[in-house]
């Protein structure tokens, strides 16, 4: 997992997009459990007040849940979390869009160019 | 989360210089706390007075309730902004003096972190690299069980891999009843791990935010923030 974050935004709701894209993506799936609150904070190099933050924010929205001395775990809703992951997908695509299209490219150049281009 | 420090009216001048000036902040426990402002703001002024090493000419200084002195002392671990041990101690006599001041220290922990970063008990600090010595003040540092870390200029002059490490051995010794206090202007390497920052200039607090409220009010880090506000 790449756990760079974007510096001119709150760290916050980039750490529940993280965890939302694991489990939409299924890396992680319903009922797994979820790394460590200091483990994120290690990784991501963020304050685990931050994580902890995340993680109430997603278990307020049903994705993960909280067992007592035991961690947090992946919940069986995981539809907010793919929620999550498309508008991210769907923002990205935007914003190459744009770039494409200042670049002076129409999208039929832009398919042409995505269909020559191979991965990896 | 309860207060843990208290700063009200601060004033501490040197001659005619005017180091702090009716400075008020209050710090909950939990939180890592940074510190901002350019060289000459009042940051290490702040810390000592903070610690007992300075007395203020004017206000009042409480940490948990107390005034800095004897009983402050076993609540609040310090890392100075120079390097105040002595050279010819090998670490693991340091690590034992620092068994012998501070009951809340724990010996193994330090010993187990400073074995994992390479260095032998039996070397002598004047024989290590500044960048491991600045590792090993810090360790000792966090080898405390105290409720307030204040850590002056900690990354200052260590290179990126060295600064990760400080990071994650902050993060690591991280514990919800302290606060940590770390006062730098390297802020672009840190701000991430800030729960608030505080920002100085001139002996006074400028700003006190928590660093996700800044960035989604300004839009923009707390580095490029601390940039327009210091902008000269």
């Amino acid at each position: 997992m790449d756990w760079r974050l974007d510096k001119k935004r709150p760290i916050c709701p980039q750490i529940c997009e993280k965890l939302c894209v694991l489990i939409a993506s299924g890396e992680l799936n319903a009922g797994d459990r979820l790394m460590s609150v200091r483990d994120v904070a290690l990784n991501a190099g963020v304050t685990p007040n931050t994580v902890q933050k995340s993680f109430e924010q997603l278990e307020q929205q049903g994705v993960i849940f909280s067992k007592r001395g035991s961690g947090w775990y992946v919940s069986e809703n995981i539809g907010i979390a793919k929620e999550v992951l498309n508008s991210l997908i769907r923002s990205k695509t935007v914003n190459y869009l744009n770039d494409m299209q200042a670049l002076g490219l129409d999208k039929k150049e832009i398919i042409e160019i995505i269909k020559e281009f191979r991965y990896g | 989360m309860g207060e843990l420090l208290r700063c009200d009216n601060l004033c501490k001048t040197f001659g005619s210089t005017r180091a702090l000036d009716r400075l008020s902040l209050s710090i909950e426990s939990g939180k890592i706390i940074g510190l901002l402002g350019p060289n000459g703001a009042g940051k290490t002024t702040l810390i000592k007075i903070v610690n007992g090493l300075l007395q203020p000419s004017l206000g009042e200084v409480l940490i948990d309730g107390k005034h800095p002195g004897v009983d402050t002392k076993p609540l609040v671990s310090y890392l100075p902004d120079v390097n105040y041990l002595n050279n010819w101690m090998t670490v693991e006599q340091i690590v034992n003096m620092f068994a012998d001041f501070y009951d809340d220290f724990r010996p193994d922990l330090a010993f187990d972190m400073i074995s994992r970063l390479g260095v032998d008990r039996k070397q002598r600090l004047k024989s290590l690299s500044k960048g491991n010595k600045e590792k090993v003040c810090l360790i000792l540092v966090m080898s405390r069980n105290a409720k307030l870390y204040v850590l002056d200029e900690p990354i200052a002059g260590v290179d990126p891999a060295t600064r990760d490490y400080i990071i994650s051995t902050i993060i690591n010794n991280y514990n919800p009843e302290a606060s940590v206090l770390i006062s730098t202007h390297l802020i672009s390497d840190i701000e991430s791990i800030l729960d608030e920052v505080i920002f100085i200039k001139e002996g006074r607090v400028v700003l006190h935010d928590t660093v996700d409220h800044i960035r989604e009010e300004h839009q923009m880090s707390v580095d490029d923030l601390f940039r327009e506000v210091f902008k000269w």
